[in-house]
């Protein structure tokens, strides 16, 4: 389990697109660098990102390990109804990690 | 530690091999892959990248594409100058308020960025940053 910072506002308008800020602590280990020893430190990332709301599909994202350590992402979604957003990830190992929020529309 | 003095030199060695980047061919091969027969515009898509970078480690990007004709299936980023040249796929979906998305990438030197917008109608948007890197990512 990774620690995810996950923001969204308070107050959402009905089929008003509003930002999504994600900031997910993981080390992201490219697998490029080399330990003391020269030796390789084996690829750590998290390789898949997906955000749903209510089931639907708000954006997916292929990571590679160019992204930065500490991944932060701030994307857009668009809600008609009060729901739940929510965000899974999958790292290297095959671990999957599921967050939600409720959003609130007005 | 002590190291035996060889070790010493050896390991210096392996430091100063600089990371093999990929190449503006390979990069364009992908390219080339990605888009297939469609044709490849500038314009729609905007990369934003700052063109000076201090720190390769982590830089601040953010890709969008302004009033497309249909809606964007999906938004490619390649960095040409990286190990690996592949940065992240962005796909959208029905929930997406607007396509643009925001996040820190790295750079491992002073190269060009290149971002690919693919539409549902097929066409294909192009934008690129040259940008300079004063500190790696690579070296840490």
């Amino acid at each position: 389990m990774v620690r995810v910072l996950i923001n969204v506002p308070k107050q959402i308008r009905a089929n008003e697109p509003f930002d999504v800020k994600v900031l997910i602590s993981h080390p992201m280990e490219s697998g490029q660098r080399r330990d003391q020893m020269g030796q390789t430190i084996p690829r750590d990332i998290i390789n898949s990102f997906s955000c749903t709301l209510d089931g639907e599909k708000v954006l997916n994202i292929e990571m590679f390990p160019a992204i930065a350590a500490n991944p932060f992402l701030s994307f857009s979604a668009v809600a008609e109804k009060s729901g739940t957003l929510e965000l899974k990830f999958t790292d290297d190992d095959g671990v999957t990690q599921t967050e939600t929020v409720a959003i609130t529309v007005s | 530690m002590m190291l035996p003095r060889r070790r010493v030199v050896l390991l210096a060695a392996c430091s100063a091999i600089p990371c093999a980047g990929a190449t503006p061919a390979q990069v364009g091969a992908l390219i080339q892959a990605l888009v297939g027969e469609a044709p490849l515009k500038d314009g729609l898509i905007h990369l934003d990248l700052p063109v000076m970078v201090e720190n390769g480690n982590s830089v601040a990007m953010t890709v969008s594409v302004s009033d497309p004709p249909s809606p964007v299936e999906a938004i490619h980023v390649f960095a040409e100058g990286n190990p690996l040249p592949r940065v992240a796929v962005f796909h959208f979906g029905p929930r997406s308020g607007a396509p643009r998305v925001s996040t820190r990438i790295r750079l491992a030197t002073s190269q060009t960025v290149i971002a690919i917008a693919r539409l549902r109608d097929g066409s294909c948007w192009r934008d690129s940053v040259d940008l300079l890197v004063t500190l790696a990512a690579c070296i840490e």
